[in-house]
């Protein structure tokens, strides 16, 4: 071999975890830097193996990112990303007066909080539930089968509610042969969000389980027989023990999910704005898609893209901050 | 479940796998679940019991019975739907001949197929890029560690743009290319950070062994830390496959052609917005007579856009176990 070892050798984990990647120095613990083109020479492999998905993303993910400067611009196909006119900030001002996109900002909102209210809760219920049977061999069958619509797709998803809950479906077929009139949930507008909601919980609360589960297992059976002993009741058990023990996974999601306020469901509203009416179904992202793809007015809807980029990236470090004023770890920290 | 665990989280047990970035939870050693009611801890009440058991059977039959329903309705005959007017609850008449239908040629054949070869190509490509960006990330210290995770986790907190994106596809070509469907999100950088967890918890004196033996970074991602990763890496394959599979909005904005469809699109098509498919007349409901027509056929496409996924599922499911999905979401 003829590097040598010390150069070869490689943090242990205790290294990595340290924070300000001070692996550099050797794992001795003496002061050694190697120099840019040893480091390089040593790392060859890593950085050859990093470089499809680097070039992958640098495409198709930093391009694009760069790509949002259409959104000052005039873009048309015709005159090209660089040849179309700049116009400074009219899109913009275009966007916030645009009643379409206010509307599309109201229901996406109103949607993020209708589903914090009734879907959030529901994983954890579940949870709770199921915790609480004692066959493992009962607990995990039910697991299997509520894990499993997270794995359908949206558009099987809505075909699956259409069918049960449409104008020609399951529910409103029986409804009519028992002499009583049928609905058709699919295209009604006032209830667009119970049914959104509906489709949510159906698709995505078992797989939400996933994580509080984990969570509960691991607390100690330790601690529920002393609090028996010392005479804590159930209810008590669980107040005191179990739910302290969610706290942490409970406000990491809730993080995430306020981050993520302005994406709901895309493939699940496109799929849907047809047959219940743009007045409800029409959020952010089927906004961009409309004014841009379909209606052909790119820069604008490029200026709309964006202003939701930004506004959830700050809502993510917001979210993050105030994790970390309530003690938490939150999503990341500061190395 | 606890023997899963283990294998989850390789090497020895009190080595946790290192977090990317945020709270490094020390792994405490799962404890082990109690399978019967201990001394301490109070009968239920018949209320209680009752209650519970009626609340999981309402969930799990609210995820099976309209899976039940499809099922039946795909394999019973065209009167049969007719008789119970819509979708079949109660079983019947039988035939397959739906599922001959849409399986000798055309539309739904050639729509199914397409989405198994971009579901194959797209899921061997994307685990193997991700896997290899994965063990490159996974040494801190090495040169430009930091730099290149960077370049990984902002695409985690920024999107890039539906438009964007758009032009750039249609800029090089590939609308109504199937690696439109592929490339835009080949890399998914969450996935990437799964498998890089996953990694670091390999024990590094299995690995400082091998190089001692001299083996180089190739031998030991394909000799030490595959082997061991088995779970991880079958998790994020799914998640790949499924991604690929489901994908409908891609083959919307990218394949104009509808020569071209992969399967959901041709389920929203003939399904969810009942298009006549070409050929066959079917797959509509008239609405003048009420009489639903090729329901049997409907539902069979149906099933078949799920077929691949149960198929795969039940493999997979059982490493869902908190090793790859917890560390995940917390990193």
């Amino acid at each position: 071999m003829t590097v040598p070892l010390l150069h070869r050798r490689r943090p242990k984990a205790s290294d990595a975890e340290r924070p300000d990647g001070a692996a550099a120095t050797a794992p001795s613990g003496q002061p050694r830097r190697l120099s840019r083109r040893a480091q390089i020479a040593r790392d060859r492999s890593l950085l050859i193996m990093v470089l499809p998905a680097v070039v992958l993303l640098a495409v198709f993910a930093y391009v694009p990112m760069f790509g949002n400067i259409m959104a000052w611009s005039s873009y048309s196909p015709y005159q090209g990303f660089f040849g179309s006119p700049w116009i400074g900030w009219e899109n913009f001002e275009r966007v916030f007066s645009n009643p379409l996109f206010l509307n599309a900002v109201g229901n996406t909102l109103a949607i993020t909080a209708f589903q914090l209210v009734f879907f959030f809760p529901v994983p954890i219920f579940l949870a709770l539930l199921l915790n609480s049977v004692l066959s493992p061999r009962i607990r995990t069958t039910i697991q299997s089968i509520v894990y499993l619509p997270h794995f359908f797709s949206w558009v099987l998803v809505v075909t699956l509610f259409q069918q049960m809950f449409g104008g020609a479906g399951l529910l409103s077929q029986n409804l009519r042969q028992h002499g009583y009139e049928g609905f058709d949930l699919m295209t009604n507008p006032d209830t667009f969000l119970v049914l959104i909601t509906m489709q949510s919980v159906w698709k995505d609360a078992g797989w939400g389980i996933i994580i509080f589960l984990a969570a509960l297992s691991t607390v100690s059976p330790e601690l529920y027989e002393a609090a028996a002993v010392d005479g804590a009741n159930r209810w008590r058990r669980m107040w005191h023990i179990t739910l302290p023990a969610l706290r942490p996974v409970v406000i990491l999601l809730l993080i995430l999910r306020l981050g993520d306020s302005l994406t709901v469901g895309f493939e699940q509203l496109i799929l849907q704005r047809a047959a219940v009416g743009v007045g409800v179904s029409d959020v952010i992202d089927t906004f961009v898609y409309y004014q841009g793809v379909v209606y052909g007015d790119w820069s604008f809807a490029a200026a709309a893209g964006l202003v939701k980029g930004v506004v959830s990236l700050a809502l993510v470090l917001g979210a993050n901050k105030l994790a970390h004023v309530f003690g938490e770890s939150g999503v990341y920290k500061r190395a | 479940m606890s023997g899963q665990v283990s294998q989850l989280t390789p090497g020895a047990a009190p080595t946790p796998p290192v977090v990317p970035f945020g709270s490094e939870r020390p792994a405490r050693p799962r404890p082990r679940r109690p399978t019967h009611r201990p001394a301490w801890e109070e009968p239920p009440s018949k209320a209680g019991a009752v209650s519970k058991f009626v609340i999981l059977a309402v969930v799990v039959l609210t995820v099976v019975f309209p899976l039940y329903t499809v099922v039946l309705t795909s394999v019973s005959t065209q009167a049969e739907t007719i008789r119970a007017g819509g979708l079949v609850t109660i079983p019947g008449e039988m035939t397959l001949n739906a599922y001959t239908q849409i399986l000798s040629g055309g539309v739904v054949t050639r729509a199914a197929l397409v989405s198994v070869g971009i579901t194959a190509v797209g899921t061997v490509l994307s685990t193997v890029v991700s896997v290899l960006a994965a063990y490159g990330l996974s040494r801190p210290g090495s040169f430009m560690h930091r730099p290149i995770l960077f370049v990984f986790l902002i695409t985690m907190f920024f999107g890039a743009g539906l438009i964007p994106t758009y032009l750039l596809v249609s800029g090089l070509g590939l609308i109504n290319s199937y690696w439109a469907l592929i490339l835009p999100g080949a890399v998914s950088a969450f996935n990437v950070l799964i498998l890089r967890n996953f990694f670091m918890g390999v024990e590094p004196a299995i690995l400082d062994a091998a190089r001692i033996d001299g083996a180089g970074d190739w031998r030991i991602l394909r000799a030490i830390v595959l082997p061991m990763s088995k779970a991880a890496i079958a998790v994020v394959a799914l998640f790949y496959g499924v991604g690929y599979w489901n994908a409908f909005f891609n083959a919307m904005l990218y394949i104009n052609d509808n020569e071209k469809w992969p399967i959901q699109m041709v389920l929203r098509s003939y399904v969810l917005q009942g298009v006549s498919l070409p050929g066959g007349g079917t797959g509509t409901v008239d609405v003048a007579t009420g009489v639903v027509t090729g329901l049997p056929v409907q539902m069979a496409v149906m099933v078949l856009a799920v077929v691949p996924i149960l198929l795969v599922y039940p493999f997979v499911q059982r490493h869902f176990t908190k090793g790859v999905i917890f560390g995940a979401i917390k990193g």
